[in-house]
């Protein structure tokens, strides 16, 4: 274990951390034109660029410094690298797989920069980098055409051999945690912790990983299917850190999950809901002190260990939720008795025949 | 018990080219949709884990394994178990492990080249997140002995959890091979296996086993009932070894005390090898057994030699009727008192009835037989009963049942009353269309100690309620039990519920319902099953209240601006031959023999699965073959005799669509109305490309093309009645539940050839169709007949309309209740369109704006609107 994951632990086990909010929306305040997207390095690319946020490490640093900065001083420990799309798979959209080692490189330096700032100013609270590694434009579980349900557009070595590639440059760039997060199809994930883990056993280290589904519906399934409990059989092999919840619903949606994996998970929980259900125009309408009001209520009851905010979420957000959850220690981890848990879409544990 | 209990692991091994013969056949064919129908059969027999493998040398399983489990990911019913990868090749496990989403088995790996490949490909599943069958293989061969067995288990257990593998995710197969094969060496292998599980779970903490059951009675293939003993009797004593799982066809297991005591004791000799000539003695017998059903035969009479309460447990448990007065009348003059047989050696039967009904060996039509033999017994032995005027015993619980009001369907509730009844409760079976105020009453009047009702008609929800209510308000305390197709938890929940401060209980189906009513009587579990089930049934109503709209609607006026556009430029509809109707007075049922959906009649008896491949299912196969056998001599009798008669109506209007409305026109000028169809559009918010269904959309436009409609009514009900009093009379509920599920086939058959007829002959716009009855059961053919009151058309009220219209109780003899439901029973009413175009779809969820509008159009008030469209409404 590094060092600073020894670290992070022992901060895990006295405070809830926090995590920081929503890049896209922190990005969009900011209005920028498809001219700053694509600044000098791109001006002559072949297509739009405008939407391509992880771009902006590269081409407007200083508008995403801001923005990690603006987190950091809102209390998060933890802040995620600018790179939920930097894959050479979600990449090809703007023809830029090929650019995804570099991609992730920036926006992991830049992340570096800022939470080292920040650490140095107040070293009894360090900062640390969680490498964000998104879900894909494509599944590995979901056929793209509905009378063709055996149909792929993309297959399991594509898809880890491209999360390897990030999560090298992720490392490479400095980051203290891999974040596998938004997590909808359960597939993609496993593909991703097998390239991390392939990368890990390379280089002979060992980064702490947090894992973050979304329940993509109200019946409680992400969008290839499983059960939070049935998600967690599914990915538990990766020993994570934290095991969690991002993105889909409001606090107060989400609950019913959150309480769901608290009862299987063995290990820490990490929440960060949306600021609510977004409205006609997709916009976010949760103040922060509505936010924090749920997420403290979670607090008491033991509900989380690391706590943030996903779409919709602000650095007052972040602000509220840090101070409103500053008051109770983390959740407690529960042992599980070693059984025999498999999952298909549904959860089975098998309780062991005992000798006659 | 004497099966695997719920906590062994049945591993579904018919989705194995190895395994099944009929899946091979499949998959060389390429037919991959016949063959995830097997996975989906499995699953639905109760597989808990299917074992796919595609081991074979004519096969690239390589290509194979991937391609079905993608196909199976997309399928919910099947996805929701976990999988097992079965191969011997690596590559072909990994190639599996790339495309499963949950935690899977790998089956297998093993020391048989080394260590090293073990533990690479250990390190490798880990990876991958799944659990691994170890085989006890080393380099030295295949493990035989009890001693190398578990040594070898025991090495491979150190190796992996030395590399850090869980011991929870190892499961060991110690090979189980095949006893009595004449080589002496063979006869210990089932007791080297049984001491092989207890080391294990000795000594291996965590670590699972499982294993190939029908390997141990290989030698005795062509013998299938001796090799259905030896399975359960090796498994009777596996499992209590500890024995987790195994890869078993469960439709081929025996019930172990099932078994007969000399079969049985020959079995345990050569699976326990207790005796050197074991072998041979159960080849002595073993042709006997040989066949189907011929020992059976010899049982048969086997049994008549028992004591006369173990006969009449027999006849009970095996549903025969033949000697029940005799055997009821040999336990009377034993008994010191004629109730003493009831309460004794009949209620004893029952019990076990009940415990093999509860444990799943039994099935529903086996335990509605019992139910026919104990009632014959019980009413051989009432008039001694009389004669002494003795009180009767006191039953488990007393239960009011009732069809509500306004619905005549009472299929589902009558099997319930069956089973309950077995299983000693006292049931008062109100029948159908039952007020609420005669409901109450019997129930005062009967001291009774819950009330259920049933129901198959959404009008019958709301009835539901009101009945609730008028509970509440009677001040009454017992629970209420809701049953019926259309019942559900969450209607329950949500809208019963709030009617009612007593206890009340959704009850899914009749193999839940003597649990449900056991636990409200016991002193013990009733309290905190109440407490349970109302504090679920909150917490259904909170997380609704909390939800938002599950369903996004768009406004009405936006759902008919994304209205489906049928083609009719191209399409220019057909001139029925005739308009006006056409009757059906006596409609020959021969001909409708062969438009038979048969898989709904086995849903009615709760058999899971399709006809026909449930007749080879391995759960229910046994009890679906001679439930359809007994089906098929009812029906030839129904025809030969003639006890039903069907009747029906067909008829073709001019018609325009007009807006949601479709108007119907006196004659061919389109001028004088006659009629109107107020159909429904759908509002929920669509993607792309998907329109908001109306039913008019179908119909060419006013003052466009000249369009039709038709509609229809049909029954096979007429006669039914005596028949079914006849069966009353002699106890018979098998028979009444199996006539009327036959008439309701015979109706649904009759309506299906009406279409097809209507199709080629009468509206004639396919004459040239020629389509098999696979393809009409899945609706292949162009056109659509949905029936009001289901998805495209949800407002029964439309129905007397259509009647109306059809003059269909004058010419069909089909009247409507006050909620619409027809009678008889067995009937089936509907419209027609022909654009090729036309589909069905639901209606689903609508806004207010659609109800006012609606309400408007009909010319009825918005409350009337709102209580026909209730189940639609938006909430």
């Amino acid at each position: 274990m590094t060092d600073k994951a020894k670290l992070l632990e022992k901060i895990a086990s006295e405070r809830i951390l926090i995590l920081d909010g929503a890049m896209g929306t922190m990005i969009q305040r900011h209005g920028l034109t498809e001219a700053d997207y694509r600044g000098k390095e791109y001006a002559d690319w072949p297509s739009d660029l405008k939407g391509n946020n992880d771009l902006l490490s590269i081409t407007k640093p200083e508008v995403i410094e801001g923005i990690h900065a603006a987190f950091f001083e809102a209390g998060a420990d933890i802040i995620e690298t600018n790179t939920f799309n930097s894959t050479a798979v979600s990449l090809a959209d703007y023809g830029m797989s090929a650019l995804a080692r570099d991609f992730n490189l920036a926006s992991a330096r830049l992340a570096r920069k800022v939470a080292d700032e920040f650490t140095a100013k107040t070293p009894d609270k360090p900062r640390f980098v969680a490498g964000a590694i998104g879900p894909m434009n494509k599944t590995l579980s979901l056929s793209p055409d509905v009378n063709n349900p055996g149909y792929r557009d993309v297959e399991f070595d594509d898809v880890a051999a491209a999360y390897k590639e990030q999560v090298e440059a992720l490392i490479d760039g400095g980051v203290d945690i891999i974040l596998i997060e938004t997590i909808f199809d359960t597939l993609n994930a496993k593909a991703a912790i097998f390239a991390t883990e392939e990368v890990f056993e390379e280089r002979a280290i060992r980064l702490p990983i947090i894992l973050s589904c979304t329940v993509t519906d109200r019946s409680g399934r992400n969008l290839s299917g499983q059960t939070i409990e049935a998600f967690w059989y599914s990915v538990r092999h990766a020993k994570p850190f934290a095991v969690g919840l991002n993105c889909a619903f409001g606090a107060e949606l989400l609950r019913p999950y959150a309480v769901a994996l608290n009862r299987v998970a063995n290990t820490r929980v990490s929440i960060y809901p949306n600021a609510g259900l977004p409205n006609e125009l997709g916009e976010y309408d949760e103040t922060p002190a509505m936010t924090a009001e749920q997420l403290e209520g979670w607090a008491k009851e033991g509900l989380f260990n690391i706590v943030g905010g996903c779409c919709g979420t602000t650095p007052d957000h972040i602000r509220a939720i840090a101070n409103a959850v500053k008051a109770y220690g983390p959740r407690k981890i529960p042992a599980l008795e070693p059984e025999m848990r498999l999952s298909g879409l549904d959860p089975l544990t098998i309780i062991g025949q005992s000798a006659a | 018990m004497t099966r695997p209990t719920a906590q062994f692991i049945n591993i579904g091994e018919r989705t194995n080219v190895a395994g099944s013969a009929k899946f091979k056949k499949l998959i060389f064919e390429e037919k991959y949709d016949e063959a995830v129908a097997i996975a989906r059969q499995q699953v639905e027999g109760g597989a808990q884990i299917i074992d796919i493998n595609f081991d074979d040398a004519m096969l690239d399983a390589e290509t194979a394994m991937p391609k079905f489990l993608k196909l199976i990911a997309a399928e919910p019913d099947i996805a929701r178990v976990p999988v097992m990868i079965d191969s011997s090749k690596w590559h072909v496990i990994e190639a599996g492990l790339k495309c499963v989403q949950g935690k899977a088995v790998v089956n297998s790996i093993s020391l048989k080249e080394g260590e090293e490949p073990f533990l690479a490909q250990a390190r490798r599943v880990m990876r991958y997140g799944a659990a691994v069958v170890v085989m006890a293989f080393d380099e030295k061969g295949q493990a035989d002995t009890v001693e190398r067995k578990f040594n070898i288990c025991k090495r491979s257990y150190e190796l992996l959890t030395g590399i850090g593998f869980p011991p929870e995710d190892i499961i060991f197969d110690p090979n189980i091979f095949a006893v009595a094969t004449g080589i002496e060496e063979h006869n210990n292998y089932g007791v080297d296996f049984i001491e092989a599980v207890k080391l294990i779970k000795a000594h291996l903490p965590y670590a699972k086993v499982s294993g190939g059951v029908s390997n141990v009675s290989f030698s005795f293939r062509g013998n299938d009932p001796v090799r259905e003993a030896m399975h359960s009797v090796f498994l009777y004593h596996a499992v209590r070894a500890g024995m987790d799982m195994g890869i078993v066809n469960a439709g081929q297991l025996a019930v172990y005390a099932d078994i007969p005591a000399e079969l049985r004791e020959r079995v345990e000799d050569v699976i326990l090898n207790r005796r050197p000539d074991a072998t041979e003695r159960l080849l002595d017998i073993a042709g006997d057994y040989k066949g189907d059903g011929v020992k059976a035969q010899k049982a048969d009479l086997s049994w008549r030699e028992a004591p006369v309460a173990k006969r009449l447990e027999y006849a009970l448990v095996k549903g025969i009727s033949d000697y029940i007065e005799e055997d009821t009348e040999a336990a009377r003059q034993e008994a010191a008192a004629p109730i003493q047989v009831i309460e004794g050696p009949l209620m004893d039967g029952m019990n076990v009835v009940g415990d093999l009904f509860g444990s799943g060996q039994m099935f529903l039509p086996q335990v509605v037989k019992s139910a026919r033999v104990m009632k014959q017994a019980v009413a051989y032995l009432q008039p001694y009963i009389e004669a002494e005027k003795q009180a009767g015993s006191k039953a488990k619980g007393r239960i009011v049942m009732a069809t509500v009001k306004g619905d005549v369907h009472d299929i589902g509730k009558n099997i319930v009353g069956v089973v309950l009844q077995c299983n000693n409760f006292e049931v008062i079976d109100l029948g159908v269309m039952v007020p609420w105020a005669d409901i109450l009453k019997a129930a005062n009047d009967s001291d009774a100690d819950m009330i259920g009702l049933s129901g198959l008609i959404t009008p019958s929800l709301d009835e539901m309620c009101t009945v609730a209510a008028e509970m509440e308000r009677a001040g009454m305390k017992i629970p209420l039990l809701i049953g019926g197709a259309t019942t559900s938890r969450v209607h329950t929940a949500v809208k019963i519920e709030p009617n009612y401060s007593g206890p009340l209980v959704h009850v899914l189906d009749a193999s839940r319902a003597v649990g449900v009513a056991s636990t409200l009587m016991s002193v013990d579990l009733k309290a905190p099953f109440v407490a349970k089930t109302a504090a679920e049934y909150e917490d259904i109503r909170v997380k609704r209240a909390a939800a938002p709209k599950a369903d996004r609607l768009v406004t009405l006026d936006a759902a008919r601006a994304n209205k489906a556009t049928p083609d009719f430029e191209g399409f220019t509809p057909v001139r029925p031959a005739f308009t006006g109707v056409k009757v059906f007075d006596d409609y020959p049922l021969e001909d409708l023999v062969e438009r038979i959906d048969w898989t709904p009649f086995f849903r009615t008896w709760e058999l899971a699965g399709n006809y026909p491949a449930i007749l080879d299912d391995k759960v229910v196969g046994e009890s679906a073959r001679s439930l359809f056998a007994d089906a098929q001599a009812m029906l030839k009798q129904v025809i030969a005799e003639k006890w039903l008669t069907a009747k029906g109506v067909v008829g073709f209007w001019p018609a325009a669509a007009d807006g949601d409305d479709i108007v119907l026109y006196t004659g061919d000028n389109r001028e004088e109305e006659l009629s109107r169809l107020y159909c429904l559009r759908q509002q929920v918010e669509k993607r792309a490309g998907r329109a908001n269904d109306c039913l008019s959309d179908f119909v060419a436009p006013k003052g466009t093309k000249p369009d039709w409609v038709g509609g229809f009514a049909v029954t096979a009900g007429h006669g039914i009645e005596p028949h079914l009093a006849r069966f009353k009379a002699a106890h018979d509920d098998y028979s009444d539940i199996m006539l009327k599920a036959i008439a309701d086939r015979l109706a649904e058959a009759f309506a299906e050839r009406l279409h097809e007829r209507v199709r080629k002959e009468f509206w004639a716009y396919a004459p040239d169709e020629a389509l098999a009855n696979e393809d009409l059961i899945k609706e292949r053919y162009q056109g659509i007949r949905p029936a009001p009151g289901y998805p495209a058309c949800p407002d029964h009220s439309a129905k007397p309309e259509l009647f109306r219209l059809l003059d269909a109780t004058e010419k069909a003899g089909i009247v409507l209740t006050e909620s619409f439901a027809m009678v008889p029973t067995a009937a089936v009413s509907g419209y027609y369109f022909a654009h090729p175009e036309a589909r069905y779809f639901g209606v689903g969820k609508i806004g207010e704006d659609q109800v006012a509008d609606y309400a408007e159009r009909r010319g009825i008030s918005l409350d009337e609107a709102k209580r026909f469209l209730r189940p639609n409404l938006a909430d």
